[in-house]
């Protein structure tokens, strides 16, 4: 949230590209609003410290690839499929489990990434928004909430749809109301809510096998 | 976030052998509660013991009730046949617990272990007592930013208005505890020294003077499973959550109920409410009350009244002195079907 309010009003900065000055920006906030734990790790020689600690190996398969890794402790499965593996279809929003855009599949099961440790993952099958479409054709959840105009900015979409996919696999999409709360994990800050609903109903009641 | 050590574990033995053997050592279940705190710099694990492939996530009859494994996902707890057919309660408070992608990694066991919301908890730049003890040592927790508790005389809308102290004043914010503690559910857990049995209504504790303790667990001590007591309560049970919106937030004031019932007559009754105290506040004078009773309004109204007994606001969170006691009242209606 600091994060945010300090970078919030200075987005126009000249020079530097936005994503980098967000990028930037995001660590002076972090800097300025962390307490003293974090000067103290940085006084103990904080990247001395990290590069100190040892790389541990990992076995996952993703969108069914079997991937051999060698990754830090600390490395959430989010900042895998992102930073990593260059799969950012996995968006990351709030990065506190309070949103659902990090939304994947682990072993059939959806969870948000941005709180599963990657090493926990060892010998699973995850699967993303990148994995759900077969070669060209979309999965019958993307083109529903195409043609139902489910999304405006898009940023929460590929959470929303794997955890849509989830919803009606899990037998939580037997009306309007238990969709709501069983998608109630996916915030949409542009406020697409009716459409999503009508897309994950059209899919349902289509009988369509997602 | 910091870096620290991961080890992953097969076995309780090793598990508990792991944190004792180093100071600033946890237990990491679906990692919900752990990793959010880590992130946030509110813990500073040196080392995390991953006990996620120790064999204890399953659910099973037993010749008194069901037993359910510390390590079972609160998703496959609320779905399982068994906890919907007997405990129907435990199965409602689960649900109206986080999101479906959080009770798919979520524990039984990190559950009850999750620590409480106060949002000054969660910023180690603010004043707590349950973060930074002014007594620290090896089993305490070493402080992290000032002591204090920012709560008393400051936003305190989530706080509790039973048992707390000068010291600390927050909730313990689980929802399926609430039912676990009106259920007469039974902890087993191992330690060091061995194995033992809690029972679900000492597991967790009021702050007193030392709100770092959430609970009684032992340092190293490790929760195998939960039991549950086969009971009456399936067919007149009911989870109320009053919330600021409809589904995924945590509970201002919840109310779980189970009552076996003969006609209009209320025979047994078991109640517990969340959102109010430092545990889950299990109302056994009311219970006694409720005994022998018509479930009429007027009934259920003195029941509450009697539930308010030592309630106490700070403020923000002052209308919790009227919340609660109408969300028992209808929580109550609900479940003898008088609504
Ligand atoms: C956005 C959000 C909303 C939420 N909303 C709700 C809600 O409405 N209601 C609700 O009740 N909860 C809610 N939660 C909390 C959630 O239920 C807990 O985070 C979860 O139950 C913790 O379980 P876990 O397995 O992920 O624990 P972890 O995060 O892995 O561990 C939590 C703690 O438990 C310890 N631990 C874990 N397993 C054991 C064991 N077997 N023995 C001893 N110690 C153990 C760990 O060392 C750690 O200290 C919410 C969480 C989030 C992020
Ligand atoms: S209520 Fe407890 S947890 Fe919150 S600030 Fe006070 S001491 Fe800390
Ligand atoms: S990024 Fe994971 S829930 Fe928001
Ligand atoms: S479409 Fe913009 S956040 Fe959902």
């Amino acid at each position: 949230m600091a994060d945010e309010e300090t970078s919030g009003g200075e987005i126009e900065n000249p020079g530097s590209s936005r994503r980098t000055f967000l990028k930037q920006s995001t660590a002076l906030a972090a800097l300025a609003v962390t307490p003293p734990a974090g000067i103290t790790a940085l006084g103990n020689g904080f990247p001395e410290k990290a590069a100190a600690y040892e790389l541990l190996p990992l076995q996952v398969e993703i969108n069914g690839t079997v991937q051999k890794l060698s990754i830090e402790p600390r490395v959430t499965l989010l900042d895998l499929l992102r930073e990593q593996l260059g799969l950012t279809g996995t968006k990351k929003g709030c990065d506190h489990g309070q949103c659902g855009a990090c939304t994947v599949h682990l072993d059939g099961q959806r969870i948000n990434a941005c709180l599963t440790l990657a090493l926990t993952t060892e010998g699973s099958q995850v699967t993303t928004i990148e994995g759900l479409t077969k070669g060209d054709t979309l999965h019958p959840m993307q083109e529903a909430f195409i043609k139902h105009d489910g999304l405006q900015c898009g940023y929460c979409t590929p959470g929303q749809i794997m955890s849509a996919v989830a919803c009606i696999r899990e037998g939580h999409a037997d009306s309007p109301d238990e969709v709501r709360e069983y998608m109630s994990g996916n915030i949409c800050r542009c406020g697409a809510y009716a459409n999503i609903v009508n897309a994950i109903m059209d899919v349902k009641q289509g009988g369509a096998k997602v | 976030m910091n870096p620290f050590r991961y080890t992953r574990v097969t076995t309780p033995k090793a598990a508990i052998a792991a944190v004792i053997q180093e100071g600033g050592t946890y237990f990491l279940a679906g990692g919900t509660n752990l990793i959010d705190l880590v992130k946030r710099e509110v813990i500073l694990p040196e080392k995390l013991v991953d006990i996620t492939k120790l064999p204890l996530a399953t659910i099973e009859k037993t010749a008194t009730g069901i037993r359910i494994g510390a390590l079972a996902k609160n998703s496959a707890v609320a779905d399982h046949a068994l906890v919907q057919k007997q405990f129907p309660l435990l199965a409602m408070a689960l649900n109206a617990g986080a999101s479906a992608q959080l009770r798919n990694m979520a524990t039984v066991g990190g559950n009850m272990m999750q620590r409480t919301r106060c949002s000054y908890f969660y910023d180690p730049s603010m004043p707590c007592n349950k973060r930074s003890p002014v007594q620290s040592g090896p089993d305490k927790g070493q402080p992290n930013g000032p002591a204090g508790c920012g709560a008393i005389g400051g936003f305190n809308r989530m706080h509790a208005i039973f048992g707390g102290s000068g010291k600390c004043i927050a909730v313990h914010p689980s929802d399926m505890c609430v039912a676990l503690a009106a259920l007469d559910a039974r902890v087993n857990v191992a330690g060091p020294k061995g194995e033992r049995t809690i029972p679900f209504t000492d597991f967790h504790r009021l702050p007193g003077d030392r709100p770092q303790n959430d609970n009684t667990l032992l340092p190293g001590e490790l929760i195998l499973s939960v039991d549950l007591p086969t009971n009456a309560f399936a067919e007149h049970s009911h989870y109320l959550k009053v919330r600021d919106r409809a589904s995924y937030a945590f509970a201002l004031v919840s109310v779980g109920v189970g009552l076996k019932m003969n006609e209009n007559t209320i025979q047994e009754a078991r109640l517990a409410m969340g959102g109010v105290a430092h545990k889950p506040w299990r109302l056994t004078e009311v219970e006694q009350f409720l005994q022998g009773q018509p479930a009429t309004e007027v009934t259920f109204r003195q029941a509450a009244t009697l539930a308010m007994k030592g309630a106490k606001g700070y403020g923000e969170n002052d209308f919790k002195l009227t919340l609660a006691p109408n969300a028992l009242i209808d929580a109550l209606k609900t479940a003898t079907k008088t609504a």
